[in-house]
């Protein structure tokens, strides 16, 4: 940078990458590159983790078992969930954070971009050894994705590999969160000040200090699991006098801050793009934010609420039961905040909008079935029970996964430059909310009626909403597939996208010319 | 609306021997106690309010939806902020859940009310059978999935689950109870976790190695209820369920008797029994 340097715009740092091939995508410390690495490897994880659960579907759509043994079902289930949370959705909201992150806060790239690389390739590593599970003797986990001793410890040769997999995503997880918190508080644009972040930056900071706070919990969980198994320790084994219901309040320290940690960047996201499709500013940014704080804090003091049948004292339950219902005063905040920015905006419903319009009805709905879940007594008759499986799928499909979906079609044209096919977009739109209701709305119904959740087979009467789900989750799944071949089309060619994208956006990202060049913003911009 | 009527004839024409297997069972059951019509009763209260709310804030949504669009040609307003919209919708759902969580804790407190009663069963999960013990009738028993289920239940059977009757809900031994009395039942686990779920008592409670948990029920009508194992415990935790059978007291006195005498419950057989332990 010398004095010559007269008329700097951001355009003329075009030179791009400086290795070229394989080694360019392994040896890269570009937080765009790397956040279409996460980005990529978390679509591929996806399409796993829905093979998995079409086997799932496959074997319930009738009564009987034809398809796989009971084992098997088990395994099927137990890898769905895992690869589904930490391979699809928490890389995916880290993919988005890399890409968007540094260009929002208008910083050049992530505070520490080697460690950014790692963090990355760390992933595949982990996912290649829970995957090679299927193939050793006692096949693949089987327990349940939250590992629940004693029946964890009957797991196979594959026990071990889940234990050291769990430990390579938590790592991963930790060096992601730790990049993205140094990010953010150091290489702020000169007069962006915290309450000036858009809030996609904000719910991603909360998430990434959820991460570092439960991450190590998980670790010491299993880590518990993996001495009792194999030297002698007695954390968990009733014979030695350990106690097994001391490993669920741990594993739901993680997990609940865990569900947080998959639906805060997603609220992010909704809130950037209501009032871009609303031409209107957020309603109650503040208000937002401390939304967003509440959550996390209230998700440190709510996870028994997950557990209220494996037995605890009567003020312990009610305690659970309280923090719980409090959770729908912050949320309601937010489900009335991005209505209140729709409200006399003028809209228009490209697919991002689509999405995160469905996100705001379906999100509510799980969150409905939610409160219905923190009642404990009601608890006693939902808990476990496929009422359970529809509500989490609720705020984790058209929740989380609408959100990310409609993040990816809202940057789209400002990662490839080209405009994505519109038309095709709303039919994605439309076949995955009319699939992903018939998938999981029945299930509401089958656990009401008395189904339990994780068996391979079932009583006669659950029939026929079972088939119904079949249907949907197959339906689901094809849709997918167009979802794959708009983005592959969109990155090959298509109208050229203006810097702008959208009409009259807010945010440093839209600053910057579509397709965003390999650096940005290697001076920054001034923010009033 | 006719493509509708194509589509939706077509996805009943699909369902699997339609109408014979057709429960459509969508509701909670409101069971045989009194704690069970609460537990009803509550779960009812909270889904009429999540209804209402839902009117509420999906109707200003939808209006929302069609009145502001772009395309009726209005301009945006640019507002931001109201204090006293926010105030407003904290405030209210705080009332709203004082009201819900009134009852629930009502519940609660008769839920955990365990004293005084009338008969004591221990119930112990194995990998994937129930054991019940009468403590002071001194009978116990196995129960497993009945032998018609166990057999369709295999892969490729090559029975038609419709046949079998009480397809997965039906088991060898029932367990049997009194009607109009308190029966406690202590729950462990001899091997991994499992949990027994009897939806029509509203009850469901995990059985843990090294834990004794505890429940109670005072079935009002005679009859049989059928619930299964709800905590994942292994290949055949869908294969493990539970039966119990409500009795009038003479019935259920007989049938008790019964038991005794087939398992030699008497002071020789127990003397018996103590003294081959020694």
């Amino acid at each position: 940078m010398s004095a010559a340097t007269e008329h700097h715009t951001d355009d003329h740092h075009d030179h791009g990458p400086e290795m070229t091939g394989l080694k360019r995508w392994l040896f890269t410390t570009n937080h765009k590159d790397i956040g279409s690495m996460y980005l990529i490897f978390s679509l591929i994880m996806l399409f796993v983790g829905g093979l998995m659960a079409l086997v799932i579907r496959t074997e319930l759509g009738q009564p009987g078992m034809q398809f796989v043994s009971p084992g098997f079902y088990n395994q099927m289930v137990t890898m769905h969930a895992l690869i589904m949370i930490f391979g699809a959705v928490m890389p995916a909201f880290v993919g988005l954070a890399n890409w968007m992150i540094p260009l929002m806060v208008g910083a050049p790239d992530m505070a520490l971009p080697r460690m950014n690389n790692w963090s990355f390739w760390i992933l595949p590593a982990a996912f290649t050894i829970l995957l090679a599970t299927l193939f050793v003797p006692g096949g693949a986990p089987a327990g349940g994705w939250t590992m629940y001793p004693p029946l964890v410890l009957q797991t196979g040769d594959a026990f071990p590999m889940l234990i050291f997999a769990v430990h390579l995503m938590g790592i991963s997880s930790i060096m992601g969160a730790i990049n993205i918190i140094v990010t953010i508080m150091n290489m702020r644009a000169p007069g962006m000040t915290l309450l000036k972040m858009p809030l996609f930056v904000w719910t991603w900071l909360i998430t990434a200090y959820l991460l570092i706070a439960v991450m190590p919990v998980l670790a010491g969980a299993v880590t518990m699991l993996l001495t009792d198994q194999f030297f002698g320790t007695s954390f968990f084994r009733a014979a030695g006098g350990g106690d097994p219901v001391m490993f669920q309040h741990i594993f739901w320290f993680f997990g609940h801050p865990e569900v947080y940690i998959m639906i805060l960047p997603a609220f992010g996201i909704i809130s950037e793009i209501i009032p871009t499709f609303s031409r209107k500013p957020l309603f109650g940014y503040d208000s937002m934010v401390y939304a967003t704080a509440s959550i996390a804090f209230l998700s440190f003091i709510v996870w028994a609420h997950h557990m209220f049948t494996a037995g605890m004292p009567l003020t312990g339950q009610l305690f659970f039961m309280f923090t719980t219902m409090l959770i729908a005063v912050p949320t309601g905040v937010k489900v009335f905040n991005w209505t209140a920015t729709m409200w006399k905006g003028a809209m228009t419903f490209e697919t991002p909008m689509l999405f995160s319009v469905a996100f705001l009805f379906l999100f509510t709905i799980g969150g409905f079935s939610g409160l219905m879940l923190a009642i404990v007594p009601a608890d006693f008759q939902y808990h476990d029970s496929y009422f359970v499986v529809a509500h989490f799928h609720y705020v984790l499909v058209p929740g989380a996964i609408f959100a990310i979906i409609a993040g990816v079609y809202y940057w789209l044209p400002k990662w490839t430059g080209h405009m994505y096919n519109e038309t095709l977009g709303k039919t994605h739109f439309w076949l995955t909310t009319f699939f992903v209701n018939l998938t999981f709305f029945p299930m509401h119904f089958l656990g009401l009626a008395g189904m339990p959740r994780r068996i391979p087979d079932y009583s006669t009467q659950f029939a026929d909403f079972n088939f119904i789900a079949t249907v949907g989750a197959f339906g689901f799944g094809l849709s997918q597939l167009l979802f794959v071949y708009i983005i592959i089309a969109c990155a090959r060619g298509g109208k050229k996208a203006t810097a702008e994208v959208w009409d009259n956006p807010r945010g440093l990202e839209w600053t910057v010319p579509s397709p965003a060049p390999h650096h940005t913003f290697d001076e920054a911009p001034m923010v009033k | 609306m006719k493509m509708q009527k194509i589509l939706l004839g077509a996805l009943v024409a699909l369902l699997p021997s339609g109408a014979a297997l057709a429960d459509w069972e969508l509701n909670m059951r409101e069971g045989v106690t009194a704690i069970s019509r609460d537990i009803h009763g509550l779960h009812m209260l909270i889904f009429y309010v999540c209804c209402a709310i839902a009117v509420f804030v999906f109707g200003w949504m939808i209006l929302a939806l069609v009145l502001h669009r772009k395309s009726r040609g209005v301009e945006p307003a640019q507002f931001s902020h109201s204090t006293k919209a926010e105030i407003i919708w904290t405030l209210i759902p705080v009332l709203i859940l004082v009201g819900m969580a009134v009852p629930a804790t009502q519940t609660m407190l008769d839920i955990e009310d365990d004293r005084n009663p009338d008969i004591t069963i221990k119930a112990t999960a194995y990998q994937w059978k129930w054991q019940y013990e009468y403590i002071d009738e001194e009978v116990s028993f196995y129960s497993n999935l009945a032998r018609t289920s166990n057999d369709a239940r295999r892969l490729d059977s090559g029975i038609d689950p419709t046949t079998v009757e009480n397809y997965l809900l039906e088991v060898d031994n029932h367990v049997i109870v009194p009607v109009d009395k308190k029966v406690r039942v202590l729950i462990t686990s001899n091997d991994v976790l499992h949990a027994w779920w009897m939806p029509d008592f509203g009850i469901k409670k995990d059985a843990i190695p090294g834990y004794i948990n505890q429940v109670w029920f005072r079935a009002e009508e005679p009859g049989i209820y059928r619930g299964q194992c709800a905590e994942l415990c292994g290949q055949d935790h869908g294969f493990m369920p539970i039966v119990v059978e409500v009795l009038a007291q003479d019935e259920f006195d007989a049938r008790m008797a019964a038991l005794q005498a087939e398992q030699g419950v008497g002071s020789t057989q127990f003397a018996d029994n103590t003294a081959s332990a020694e």
